[in-house]
């Protein structure tokens, strides 16, 4: 099965969820992404236990720290869903896509370009 | 002799006690302002009818007209103040100068507490000091009253009659120390002992079995601590809120049981029928009555329980 | 080991929020153990206080660097020719590292990227509890090892008081009363009787009442 998603999303594959630290999602929005989102296995079905609810309370202090910055938190979601939800993988990413054009580019991208001219 | 029947101190508690009488106390809490009327009358109302008055020591952390002033002015209308000292406020030198304060003014009963936590008054932002513990300050009163020293050594020139004084809870946990709690503070130097507030009678009578078995009751007198409920809210508020308090089912079911304008009634009553009871305990040598705020119910308990005329210890 | 806590972004933006170059120092010791200043949370502070002043239109320069201690001349000497650069540093280091880095670099703001808290152990990942608080005299010896001066509220020496219920201490908050611990531990070793023994008047002289402390050996001194 193929699915499309929109191409404007970068994947960074991740064996677990519980690999991506609030140091990750932070550098993406330094680096200039509008928004981060983590897919990870339903809550229960870690296959090293704990991962994906980690991830979760991590993305919650990564959503705490960028409102704090003035960044917006909401650029930031969790999602949880099984292997078999290929359909539903896609569904999220169109989602996800049109949150983040809802809520802009990442205000600080165009400061920093601003600031380098 | 029994080393209970001498006195060591003018203390007219203290007479009363090694004369044999049931003693009985009760309470006053400070004012929050500077008017020491307030405290001069709760004290008139009960006067007649106890034998010393505690006074409070900012209880429950909350900032309060202090506990030595206020006995200055009992003492100056010709009462018998016991000074309530905690040690959550003052440092070994405080304690020890208000110590001699008092003495100054010949108040002659001290009770020796550790204080409630600031975290629970008005200021709990504040430091706490707790340089001694409760029996710490009661060997310190002690070795200024019988040694003539203070804690660094040197001579104090007239030193303190203090009848030394302690509370003790027979309830709070951990139960198993309870009784041994209590030798610890008779052997830190405790003379007398005024107890949590008695709502649990049987498990009460257990404790002073136990009391007796160690033979602490020839040692300490022990005075037995009451506070007459007003309300059922006050039973269910005491049972399920204060830490260290014992309030069985059956007392809080009876406060319930009757129409709320015969409540505070009923609480007397289970106050008077405690008395009563507890008279007839072996080791039980008076009572001490907190009735919080409601300190004019003082006499009528002491006359119903069979308490009154109280003994004038000028005769004895 | 040493527990912090992290302090508030708000706070640390205000400190720095005048420079032009900064410099966050991580500790590699107790803090990094208790999640409060090592180098993740450099990376951490780091990012967002750069997200943030960009934000602002600002151009201020957030560089990292975790050493090994903070506590040590050894360690600290490594940023000492780099930290001229700096119009400021903020450490991660528990206050003792904080100042000791002040004393050495005298020239240069260094403020506290955390809030010291106390000595203690990690219960859990994520709960860190107080254990001493180095009165300079220890007792364990005589409490079963349980220390009443870090964790009764009121530090008693002869508790409990009449505020522990059910093995909790009076304040709350889910805080045990040492005093149950202590005369748990004493029955465990069958000492219940040492419980009566009177515990002396305390020494607090040796204490942070006595004023600032130190050790010499002169057996190991240089
Ligand atoms: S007794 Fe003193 S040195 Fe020992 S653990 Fe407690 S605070 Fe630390
Ligand atoms: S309840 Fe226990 S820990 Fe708390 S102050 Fe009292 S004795 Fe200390």
């Amino acid at each position: 099965m193929r699915l499309r998603y929109p191409d404007t999303i970068r994947i960074v594959r991740v064996p677990c969820t519980g690999k991506v630290d609030i140091v990750h999602i932070l550098r993406s929005f330094e680096k200039g992404a509008d928004g981060v989102y983590v897919v990870g296995c339903m809550e229960g079905d870690c296959r090293y236990n704990r991962g994906n609810l980690r991830a979760r309370k991590r993305v919650a202090e990564a959503r705490r720290i960028l409102d704090l910055v003035g960044i917006g938190g909401e650029r930031v979601q969790m999602f949880n869903l099984s292997s078999a939800e290929g359909p539903r993988f896609a569904q999220i990413a169109l989602e996800m896509t049109e949150k983040i054009r809802a809520l802009g580019p990442n205000p600080i991208k165009e400061k920093k370009n601003k600031m380098a001219a | 002799m029994n080393p209970m029947r001498t006195t060591r101190t003018d203390s007219k508690l203290e007479k009363i006690l090694a004369a044999g009488h049931l003693a009985v106390t009760s309470e006053c809490g400070p004012p929050r302002g500077s008017d020491a009327e307030l405290i001069k009358k709760k004290a008139d109302l009960i006067k007649n009818h106890v034998d010393a008055i505690n006074i409070t020591d900012n209880q429950t952390s909350v900032t309060r007209l202090c506990s030595l002033a206020s006995c200055i002015h009992l003492k100056l209308m010709g009462l018998e103040p016991v000074l309530q000292m905690v040690v959550r406020d003052r440092n070994r030198i405080a304690l020890q100068s208000d110590i001699l304060g008092a003495a100054s003014f010949d108040i002659r009963n001290m009770l020796c507490l550790s204080g409630d936590h600031q975290k629970f008054g008005d200021c709990p932002q504040g430091q706490n000091v707790f340089d001694l513990d409760s029996m710490q300050l009661l060997q310190t009163v002690r070795q200024m009253r019988d040694q003539g020293k203070f804690l660094g050594g040197d001579e104090i020139k007239r030193p303190p009659r203090i009848f030394a004084g302690a509370a003790a809870n027979p309830f709070a946990d951990p139960f198993d120390i309870r009784v041994r709690r209590l030798a610890k503070k008779v052997a830190a130097g405790a003379e007398f002992i005024q107890t949590q507030c008695i709502y649990n009678l049987d498990r009460f009578e257990e404790w002073m079995k136990q009391v007796r078995d160690r033979g602490l009751h020839e040692k300490v007198y022990i005075l037995a601590g009451l506070t007459p409920f007003k309300s059922a809210g006050m039973a269910k508020y005491m049972k399920n809120k204060v830490p260290g308090m014992d309030v069985p089912d059956e007392v809080v079911k009876r406060m319930a049981g009757v129409p709320k304008d015969k409540q505070a009634e009923e609480g007397l009553k289970i106050c008077i029928e405690s008395i009563q009871r507890l008279k007839e305990v072996e080791g039980v040598r008076g009572f001490h009555i907190m009735a919080i705020e409601w300190e004019e119910k003082v006499p009528e308990i002491v006359e119903k329980g069979g308490l009154y005329p109280r003994p004038d210890p000028a005769a004895l | 080991m040493i527990v912090a806590d992290r302090k508030p972004i708000e706070e640390i933006i205000e400190y720095i929020k005048d420079a032009n170059k900064v410099l966050i120092v991580g500790c590699n010791e107790c803090v990094t153990v208790c999640e409060a200043g090592g180098k993740k949370e450099v990376g951490v502070l780091a990012s967002a206080l750069r997200m943030y002043f960009m934000n602002q239109g600002k151009d201020i320069k957030i560089d990292e660097v975790t050493l090994e201690r903070q506590c040590d001349h050894e360690y600290l000497e490594e940023i000492r020719n780099i930290i001229d650069q700096y119009q400021a540093v903020v450490s991660l280091a528990c206050g003792v590292g904080v100042q000791f880095m002040s004393e050495k670099y005298f020239q240069t703001p260094v403020f506290p990227g955390v809030n010291t808290c106390f000595m203690g152990v990690t219960e859990e990942r994520g709960v860190w509890s107080e254990r001493c608080q180095g009165c300079g005299q220890c007792i364990l010896a005589t409490t079963g090892g349980i220390c009443p001066v870090s964790r009764c509220a009121k530090r008693l020496f002869n508790g409990p008081c009449g505020g522990s219920s059910k093995g909790m201490c009076e304040i709350g908050g889910e805080v045990p009363c040492a005093w149950q611990i202590i005369i748990d531990r004493l029955t465990a070793l069958g000492r219940l009787d040492d419980y009566e023994k009177l515990a002396p008047i305390k020494d607090w002289s040796k204490e942070r009442a006595g004023g600032p402390r130190k050790v010499v050996r002169e057996d190991v001194r240089q």
